[in-house]
């Protein structure tokens, strides 16, 4: 046990992190060379285009030092706040973290998040300056930002290039000799925490654990404490560049186990496995179930594809569990599914997956996040869609989420940084100088505020310095109304939202205008109105075609334009039709792009 | 041009059992047949009565440049039989036949209309075009007035249209050339249907006007599912369930007939086409679609299938329905593609 070190890696979007986890696993020789892939550990594709980690893998090094030799478990973090319970029981695995900075950025918001969840689970935190080689580095500044931050020697610091093999034998070093080995009673029950799992078509869900106390052997009867299901361990082993099976994983130490589990939902992060004939008296604490934060419906594009997008669905769950969904029907839409998503970038992903893994065409109805409906005898329900909103007369009130955002922005930039949060109904909370010239804003603000498009916003304002992270607080009341859009006085309602009474007119307004641009001009006018209950808060026209008519058609014309004709007819079987109104896919998405 | 004339005549030879016998309508168009010497026009009609029976009182048309009449010209083209004369005129005012790259000047137009009628050849018909930038809807007036007043009895009017591939779409791309907006279009075109309906011409089709006794029997045909055989390079033949392309390279047309290699392509058309076409067809024409043919001949009932459509278009007084027949008004001919599109049924 005293030669494992367990140690994940903090560190904000393009500081590196996954460069340099790369020159770890080279100078450790775990992957020979000729396997070597960029970013070797964010391996769906999606990751490695988008440059991020969505989901957390694991992977194990060896390497001596002064003689002696040490298994080293590397445990990577998803690197988005839509995956922050994931973040805290992957750093609830280890003993040590490296906080990585890039040198010339500084520290972001998510990263001193990240840090303090690993200073509150008492990891040892090993400070790195990454990209020290760039011209616009900084090390000197952004030492004494760190040091403010980790009240650390500036000695402890280590300066690295993950692009150049600067700083790597140092860090690894400064694993085995700062991050403690784990704790653990080795002769207790069996105490496992599950920090991650992936789907393998082949095998079923492999479950990564880290052990606490006791040990796991091949072939035990092992249970899982939350889910209350038991399988046997038909195989266990270590995770290095391939996965290795073992007899036994010991205390302390990182594995996979596979025991033919087929539904991802069975194995939840956090959960405990514990041996069903001794099992342990405690589960690991901390563990969550993890709660869909953004609502959308999701829809084939053509509604023949409706069984197929069912079945996508059902795979994608396999191995997304925290993707949760339900059918849906929407006049306008069809037949499809309200799916709950952790956040905007687990919306994104799924939609994406959907279309790349499983050949969907979809098309996704404005995101909202879960609101409550308060009744006068305390009941409360939950809404999920614009189409569950109650009558207004029937309840009491109606409650939002509410989250604390931690923002990081340039001094240059707090005006507008706060600007933008209170037109977002945010309140501020605090304001820390971290340097001179570097601020920590704590804002209150609604979840639903933020969903759409707050972060470019933010990003744009700052001109990309300002970083953000949020948890959930809790709910509050708010005046929010739903608001409905019609086409020719009928109802759209994959166009329904739910927005708050002071801004309800105004956004009527810009996605009645919105519309008017993607809604094609058709033979007749089409009336766009925007209506909370029977009142029309806005409405605007998109006039009717003045001339849609080829000059000539004679012999051999008939077959081009009938052709051509028939093309047009194939496009429109692509839009949505409403009464007499042909709706565009791309009009289901025009909230998204309401400024 | 004699080797053209050649390849047409053994193109005719081989397609004699393409049509029925009788040949009620001639048209020499596309390209420009006034080229053709009153000779060769005579060459070839000779072969088409020897091998055809064509009616009597068949309407025998050619396609001809203003430029090109004068008057032995056109007696020669009366002695031959030639019955009517589609002129392309474009405009009577020079600065927009400049500007559409036309060789002859408006007063040349007139001539050639007056000529042609001196010889006998009272069933004329000229193209006009509108919505021309630069050409005011007054302009355009002025257009037609001069027509009238030449006693022109059939007109084609047609929009301009700007295709990718000509002078006047490279113009556009260059930006040399702007196509005028849809209001001023809409404009013309009302005051066009105006004028015209009130001097007696029946807006038969959506760019074609006739005074009664002048619609032009041959486009009618086309317009009316009527076998057609067209022979010549890039020429096109319809058969009822098929569709026939000449090679429209001159050299490699006439070589194809030399050689007796195949100088066509063939598109046969399936029921939802042939519907298709009879819809886009019908449409265009103040004939319109009947329901009841439509039942017979596609066992589709139209009206249930599209019946909020169609009461719409019925009660913003876009379309007349009368004994199954679906006629658009004038102020819906100019939405022809719209109501096509919406009628029509999906190629599967």
């Amino acid at each position: 046990m005293k030669e494992i070190r367990n140690f994940c890696i903090i560190a904000h979007i393009d500081h590196g992190k996954s460069t340099l986890a790369d020159r770890l696993l080279e100078k450790t020789q775990t992957i020979a060379g000729r396997d070597m892939q960029e970013q070797l550990l964010d391996n769906m594709d999606l990751e490695r285009e988008r440059g991020i980690t969505i989901k957390s893998h694991a992977i194990q090094m060896n390497y001596t030092c002064q003689g002696e030799n040490y298994i080293l478990n590397l445990i990577d973090t998803p690197g988005h706040v839509d995956f922050s319970y994931e973040v805290s029981r992957s750093i609830a695995a280890c003993e040590g973290a490296l906080l990585i900075v890039d040198a010339s950025q500084g520290i972001e918001a998510q990263t001193i998040s990240n840090l303090y969840l690993a200073l509150e689970n008492d990891l040892e935190i090993i400070p790195v300056l990454n990209k020290i080689d760039l011209p616009g580095a900084n090390p000197d500044e952004v030492a004494d930002e760190v040091v403010d931050l980790l009240g650390c020697r500036k000695e402890e610091i280590i300066l690295a290039s993950g692009k150049e093999g600067i700083g790597v034998e140092e860090i690894l070093a400064a694993i085995v000799e700062r991050v403690p080995a784990p704790a653990g009673d080795p002769e207790a029950p069996l105490q496992a925490m599950i920090f991650d799992s992936v789907f393998n078509p082949f095998r079923g869900i492999e479950v990564y654990f880290r052990v606490l106390n006791g040990k796991i052997g091949k072939g035990d009867k092992v249970k899982f404490v939350n889910t209350g299901k038991e399988y046997d361990a038909d195989e266990i082993g270590v995770l290095k560049f391939t996965q290795e099976p073992r007899q036994e994983i010991g205390t302390g130490d990182v594995g996979y186990l596979i025991s033919g589990i087929k539904v991802a939902k069975e194995v939840k992060v956090g959960d405990t496995i514990t041996h069903v004939d001794r099992p342990c008296a405690e589960s690991v604490q901390g563990f969550e179930e993890v709660k869909p934060m953004v609502f959308a419906g999701i829809y084939p594009v053509d509604t023949s594809e409706y069984e197929e997008l069912r079945a996508s669905m059902e795979k994608l769950q396999l191995n997304d569990a925290s993707l949760v969904w339900e059918p849906e029907t929407s006049v306008a839409l069809g037949f499809g599914f309200r799916c709950g998503f952790l956040g905007m970038l687990h919306m994104e992903i799924v939609q994406e997956r959907l279309e790349r893994e499983f050949n969907m065409t979809v098309i996704t109805t404005v995101p909202s996040v879960q609101f409550h409906a308060v009744y006068a005898d305390g009941r409360v329900e939950d809404i999920n869609a614009p189409s569950e909103m109650p009558d207004p007369g029937g309840i009491s009130h109606i409650e939002e989420p509410f989250i604390r955002a931690q923002i990081i922005t340039k001094a240059d930039y707090i005006g507008s940084v706060i600007s933008l949060c209170m037109d977002k109904r945010g309140e501020i909370k605090n304001q820390v100088y971290l340097t001179a010239d570097r601020v920590e804003l704590t804002f209150e603000m609604p979840l639903s505020e933020i969903v759409f498009d707050f972060f470019d916003k933010l990003k744009t304002i700052s001109r990309g310095y300002a970083s953000l992270d949020y948890e959930l607080i809790g709910f509050r009341q708010s005046n929010m109304v739903k608001l409905d859009i019609m086409l020719n006085g009928e109802g759209v309602d994959a166009l329904s939202a739910i927005v708050h009474r002071d801004k309800a007119y105004e956004w009527g307004k810009r996605l009645c205008e919105k519309l008017k641009e993607l809604v094609p001009r058709q033979m007749f006018e089409i009336a766009i109105q925007a209506a909370i209950g029977t009142k029309i808060i806005a409405r605007t026209t998109v006039k009717a075609l003045r001339k849609n008519v080829l000059a000539k058609c004679y012999g051999g014309d008939i077959t081009r334009k009938r052709k051509l004709l028939e093309k047009q007819k194939k496009g429109k079987k692509r839009m949505r039709q409403v009464g007499n109104v042909e709706i565009p896919q791309e009009a289901f998405m025009a909230v998204l792009q309401i400024d | 041009m004699e080797e053209m004339l050649t390849a047409i005549g053994r193109e005719l030879v081989q397609r004699q059992d393409y049509i029925p016998p009788t040949v009620e309508t001639i048209y020499f168009g596309g390209g420009t047949p006034s080229l053709l010497s009153s000779q060769q026009t005579g060459r070839l009609l000779n072969q088409i009565r020897k091998q055809f029976n064509v009616a009597a009182g068949a309407e025998i048309t050619l396609e001809a440049n203003p430029e090109d009449i004068n008057e032995r010209k056109a007696r020669a083209l009366a002695d031959l039989g030639i019955n009517r004369v589609s002129l392309g005129v474009q405009s009577f005012h020079d600065p927009i036949l400049q500007k559409l790259n036309r060789q002859h000047s408006g007063r040349q137009a007139g001539k050639a209309i007056a000529v042609l009628q001196n010889q006998g050849i009272a069933n004329l018909t000229i193209d006009l075009i509108y919505g021309i930038p630069g050409q005011d809807t007054s302009a355009w007036e002025d257009n037609l007035q001069q027509a009238l007043a030449l006693n022109v009895p059939h007109l084609s009017c047609y929009a301009l249209t700007i295709e990718e591939k000509t002078a006047l779409g490279n113009w556009q791309r260059k930006g040399k050339f702007k196509a005028a907006d849809e209001a001023a279009y809409e404009e013309q075109y009302r005051l066009m249907c105006q004028i015209l309906a009130a001097r007696g011409y029946a807006h038969y089709e959506v760019s074609n006007f006739a005074r009664p006794g002048f619609t032009s029997r041959h486009n009618m045909a086309y317009w009316q599912q009527k076998p057609y055989l067209g022979v010549g390079p890039g020429a096109h033949s319809y058969q009822g369930k098929s569709r026939q392309f000449n090679i429209s390279h001159n050299a490699r047309y006439i070589k194809a007939l030399k050689q007796g290699t195949p100088w066509y392509q063939q598109e046969t058309l399936n029921k939802t086409q042939v519907f298709n076409e009879y819809l886009l067809t019908g449409l265009r024409t103040s004939q319109g679609i009947d329901f009841n043919y439509i039942r017979q001949a596609f066992n589709r009932d139209i009206y249930s299938i599209h019946r909020p459509f169609i009461e719409r278009c019925l009660s913003e007084g876009k379309a007349t329905l009368a004994d199954g027949k679906f006629v658009l008004k004038d102020n819906a001919l100019i939405l022809a593609d719209s109501v096509i599109v919406e009628l029509m049924m999906d190629d599967q």
